[in-house]
């Protein structure tokens, strides 16, 4: 019996105490008309080795060089990062409710708190949400929230991720709040000026600013930020951790900063893994805290007055509030923050700033190796932090032919923008992706392009 | 500005009410206070915002719960205690006094005839 | 940090000002952030004496009523951070991943089987999000049929908080509903709730109380008569599993939580996944990508395969590795072993029940079995001792024991929700009350040692006050 440590004695001893015969009649208070049920389609047990086995042999290939980001990115993990997450102190642990036995976990949430608050140049954090996505739809919620909901109306531009716009669409259906959808320019990519300045209204709440955006365009958002502020909106950032090493981070865009910023942690020492479990991260400034969901953690001391950790604002939160919760956020990601808080600890500063560094001139010179064949084309005139977007003239499907070199060359536009042809592909590298792999991909496409020709 | 418990108003939901000619100043009770602990944080209404009798105007967060405060007649609120910005705990050392938390100007008198005597009041929380 | 170290960065600053190229100089970073850093070896111990200082699964009895803190198997940890899965990006082409597919597309169908249901969708990544996902069916569901009127969704005043809240979120009115002494749902007042506007009703079986709600067919009968829908709430399935399907009760749209009932870790606040199953008639308001079977194999479904499905949980296919580690855990167990859970952990709830009422303690429904939890209110000893259900929390914790859940559901008063789960020992449900025991005494002869406790841990009672007026949340 897996993971069930009786044995026939244990059971008699206590069916005795208890002072019934079996176990069935512990069961007496369910209606007789509710049939015990038939478990019809999951099969019978397997031992750990056979389920090692089979697990094994399911295992998507490993050895393919991977140039796909558009939202998950491929930075290398350091041993340490997942040695120590694994400790069953932390993996097996609940959420810190009891202070006392939780201040190993309290602590690494505050050390998070800060790293990522300083990454963002911004005042405080929460402890993580569900990922980039839901992180943008609370972040949204809190901006109509910190208005009192008098104003109701979100610009938001359309180079964001699409699959964050289906989230957001997704958790403002049945709220009384607006999208208005805002084009970027066609030929940078970016928030198209012009358009913004037009949506600024009265009842805008919020601007969303994507940085660097879904085509990876780094955007000028000095300008957009002091806008919206003039129009008493907020700016909510939407960022990639990794890039804010080496971009301008929300906290200092404009004169008074992004009010809130947000987005995915995954490139902070979380493995790709299929697409989760990643980790939503969410900063603002002080006088916002109580609007901010999530779980807080913050400094106190024992009543002997030894300084220790405790969740804090919890009067925010759906246990307490119920109906009333800034939102219905219980479990988060727990185990993905030790992962990060780590992460950041070991590389710190510098190590950060040289992953960035690196990705943007790996990025480059691929792009530019790229670029250098015939019938490709930079669809974006714009700097870009790690990612480009390419359009292949060719009439084969160009991801396609790249699996037979083993590359996964990117992420395919046309397949979520229509108004962009086929092999129009976001294109990313990362630190990882070095010269030999950058010769490889340029070779690749060579070929590819040279076949069609011939 | 003491307040005599006898001569307070108070509702089910533990607010008392000082009347002063068109202006009432509300707060919570002294039992309610004992009921939420440690008040860390109050979210104060705004100044001229127009409530009805009954409406959730201030929030008052302990460390354990949040509790609505609610408009025992209807008005417009015309000052806050902003003393309770810095100092939320004024609502636990001194409820019926230095803690109150906003003013309203009330648009129908008739409203305060339906709210309880301080011994009325006693009643219904010893019957709870 | 020191000053010197200051001025050192300051220095280093200005030199890190160099031009990147590709792109302009004003773009950049200006100022450095200033993130601890530790030379790995510093790193490794640090991180390793703070997690010496937790309560965990591995190395602690965690009787955690309603979060079902079971043993997480390590070989799910094992299979799930195999580089195959672990290296692979969302968006590789799906044909280099069809195990990995086949894994997902067997874990729908085991549930939905598990469960009584028809259909399944793994991508809500925690319960919370399941639930709102499965409200806002229920609220599709409706819409399709006109019934835009039908705005209101009844709630136990048992219910766990993000019933609520999700409820709330998708614009619906919450009615309450009230629980009688003896833990069921009060069928009268529900009667008198139920009409036109009804939309459903969001339940748990046993409910929060730890107690089977045994008017369960009843209701299912009046809500669906008055043309609402049933929603299940699957925190507490590990009651029930193996043995009895919410499906067969009559819900029509549940969610689980797999970081309870299916062993993957917590995490210490996650990661969670949310799966939600409905029959099916709510089949095309699964949220995409449901993971579907074709010719050429398997595959993740799109707006474009589903165009009824609007509802997306999050920006890729949900949390892969808590799946993989719920779909090793299932198959671990197999047909025979989920039963032997729901027994197991009813025993060991049951067991400890009795003999707690046996110390003296109250148990909240006296006249009821435990389900895989139960209650024990400390109100009499708190009337007696003013020693609240915190403080026993708090004292446990001095015998290396983990607090039960304290003072929820928040219809008892000083109560405390035990659920030992069927991975507990003998050994380790007679330490648990053995320690009781202790505890019990020293309620009774010395009770100032309880209120102060703990004592044994490298700090005592924690002054959440101060922490709400400082709000020190950064370094």
């Amino acid at each position: 019996m897996p993971f069930i440590p009786h044995s026939q004695e244990d059971k008699k001893t206590m069916l005795a105490s208890i002072g019934v015969k079996n176990i069935e009649e512990l069961f007496d208070e369910i209606p007789a008309t509710l049939k015990e049920m038939d478990i019809n389609i999951l099969p019978e047990q397997i031992s750990e080795q056979e389920l090692v086995r089979l697990m094994t042999q399911r295992q998507p290939s490993s050895n393919d060089l991977c140039f796909i980001g558009a939202g998950a990115y491929s930075h290398y993990i350091p041993a340490a990062v997942w040695e120590l997450t694994r400790r069953g102190e932390f993996y097996t642990a609940y959420t810190p409710y009891q202070a006392e036995a939780s201040q190993g976990g309290l602590q690494v949430i505050y050390e998070f708190q800060t790293a990522i608050a300083e990454l963002m140049a911004m005042e405080a954090s929460n402890a993580s949400l569900y990922d980039g996505a839901t992180a943008l739809a609370e972040a949204i919620f809190m901006a109509v929230r910190v208005h009192r909901s008098k104003k109701t109306q979100i610009i938001i531009p359309g180079n964001i991720h699409p699959k964050y716009l289906e989230v957001i669409k997704t958790a403002l259906k049945y709220q009384n709040i607006q999208l208005n959808n805002i084009s970027y320019e066609k030929n940078t990519g970016k928030i198209d000026l012009n358009s913004y300045k037009q949506a600024l209204s009265s009842n805008t709440a919020a601007v969303v600013i994507a940085q660097p955006n879904f085509f990876g365009s780094i955007e000028d958002t000095d300008q957009l930020v002091n806008l919206a502020h003039d129009n008493n909106s907020l700016v909510i950032a939407q960022v990639n951790p990794i890039a804010m090493s080496l971009i301008q981070p929300p906290g200092l865009w404009g004169n008074n900063g992004a009010d809130i910023s947000c987005g995915e942690g995954q490139p902070l020492g979380i493995p790709l893994a299929m697409g989760g479990p990643y980790f939503g991260f969410m900063c603002t400034k002080m006088k916002h805290i109580r609007q901010m969901p999530g779980r807080i953690v913050g400094k106190t001391k024992d009543n002997k007055g030894t300084n220790c950790y405790t969740l804090t604002l919890q009067t925010r939160e759906q246990h307490i509030r119920r109906a009333k919760a800034t939102s219905n956020i219980c479990t988060n990601q727990g185990l993905m923050v030790t992962a990060a808080t780590i992460f950041m600890t070991l590389l710190g500063t510098k190590g950060m700033l040289n992953i960035a560094k690196q990705s943007h001139a790996n990025a480059l010179t691929l792009q530019q190796e790229l670029c250098s064949i015939p019938n490709t084309r930079l669809v974006f005139d714009a700097p870009f932090f790690n990612e480009f977007v390419l359009e292949f003239n060719s009439k084969t499907n160009i991801l396609d032919a790249l699996q037979d070199f083993n590359i996964q060359g990117g992420f395919d536009l046309s397949n979520t923008h229509i108004d962009f042809p086929n092999n129009t592909i976001l294109i990313c590298a990362t630190e990882q992706n070095i010269s030999t792999d950058i010769t490889r991909y340029q070779q690749a496409i060579t070929s590819i392009l040279q076949r069609e020709t011939a | 500005m003491a307040n005599s418990t006898s001569e307070l108003k108070f509702t089910k939901s533990h607010e008392w009410l000082a009347a002063n000619n068109n202006t009432v100043t509300v707060g919570i009770s002294q039992h309610a206070q004992g009921l939420l602990g440690d008040i860390v944080f109050v979210d104060l209404p705004s100044i001229n915002d127009t409530i009805a009798k009954g409406d959730e105007i201030a929030v008052l967060e302990s460390v354990k719960t949040a509790a609505d405060v609610y408009a025992p007649v209807s008005g417009t609120i015309v000052e806050v205690n902003t003393n309770l910005e810095s100092q939320p705990e004024l609502i636990n050392q001194a409820p019926e006094d230095g803690g109150w938390i906003f003013r309203i100007e009330i648009s129908d008198t008739a409203e305060l005839t339906t709210l309880m005597s301080f011994d009325q009041y006693q009643q219904t929380i010893s019957e709870e | 940090m020191s000053t010197s170290t200051q001025q050192q960065n300051k220095k280093d600053e200005a030199k890190s000002q160099v031009e990147v190229s590709g792109i302009p100089q004003h773009m950049l970073r200006q100022t450095e952030a200033n993130i601890t850093s530790m030379p790995e070896l510093q790193c490794v111990r640090h991180y390793t004496r703070l997690s010496q200082k937790n309560f965990s699964i591995d190395t602690n009895t965690y009787p955690l009523g309603s979060c079902t803190m079971k043993y997480n198997p390590k070989v799910a940890h094992l299979i799930a951070t195999m580089p195959g899965y672990s290296q692979s990006h969302p968006y590789r082409n799906i044909n280099n991943c069809q195990g990995l597919l086949q894994s997902l597309y067997e874990l729908q169908d085991y549930i939905s089987d598990i469960t009584g249901m028809d259909h399944t969708s793994l991508t809500p990544m925690a319960g919370a999000q399941g639930e709102f996902i499965g409200i806002t069916m229920i609220k599709e569901f409706h819409a399709k049929n006109g019934d835009h009127h039908r705005n209101e969704m009844l709630v136990p005043d048992a219910a766990h908080g993000t019933n609520p809240a999700s409820a709330v979120q998708c614009g619906y009115t919450v009615i309450e509903i009230p629980t009688n002494k003896d833990g069921d749902i009060n069928l009268e007042i529900l009667r008198e709730k139920v009409g036109p506007n009804t939309a459903g009703i969001m339940l748990t079986n046993p409910s929060t109380l730890g107690v089977f709600e045994r008017s369960i067919t009843e209701i299912a009968d009046i809500i669906h008569t008055a043309g609402g829908l049933l929603y299940y709430d699957g925190a507490n399935l590990n009651a029930l599993l193996g043995k009895y399907r919410p499906g067969d009760m009559g819900f029509d749209v549940i969610h689980l939580n797999l970081h309870k009932t299916f062993a993957t870790p917590h995490g210490g606040g996650g990661p969670g996944a949310g799966p939600i199953a409905t029959t099916k008639q709510l089949k095309d308001f699964l949220p995409n990508p449901l993971v579907a079977h074709s010719d050429n194999g398997y595959y993740f479904t799109t707006t474009i395969d589903r165009p009824t499905s609007s509802s997306r949980c999050g920006a890729f296919m949900g949390n892969i590795g808590v799946l993989l580690r719920a779909y090793a855990y299932i198959r671990l167990l197999g047909r025979t072993g989920m039963q032997r859970v729901s027994e197991y952990a009813t025993l060991n709830a049951n067991y400890l029940m009795h003999n707690l009422r046996k110390i003296g303690y109250t148990v909240a429904f006296d006249n009821r079995r435990a389900s895989h939890e139960f209650i024990i209110t400390m109100q009499p000893l708190t009337k007696k001792f003013a020693v609240t259900a915190t403080d026993i929390a708090k004292r446990l914790l001095d015998y290396n024991i983990h607090a039960p859940t304290v003072y929820f559901p928040l219809l008892i008063d000083e109560c405390l929700l035990i659920e030992p789960t069927e991975t507990e020992s003998l050994q380790e449900c007679d330490e648990l009350l053995r320690v009781m025991q202790l505890i019990y005494n020293e309620i009774t002869t010395n009770p100032e040692i309880v209120k102060c406790s703990p004592h044994n841990l490298a700090i005592s009672r924690v002054d959440e006050v101060m922490a709400a007026k400082s709000m020190q949340i950064k370094g």
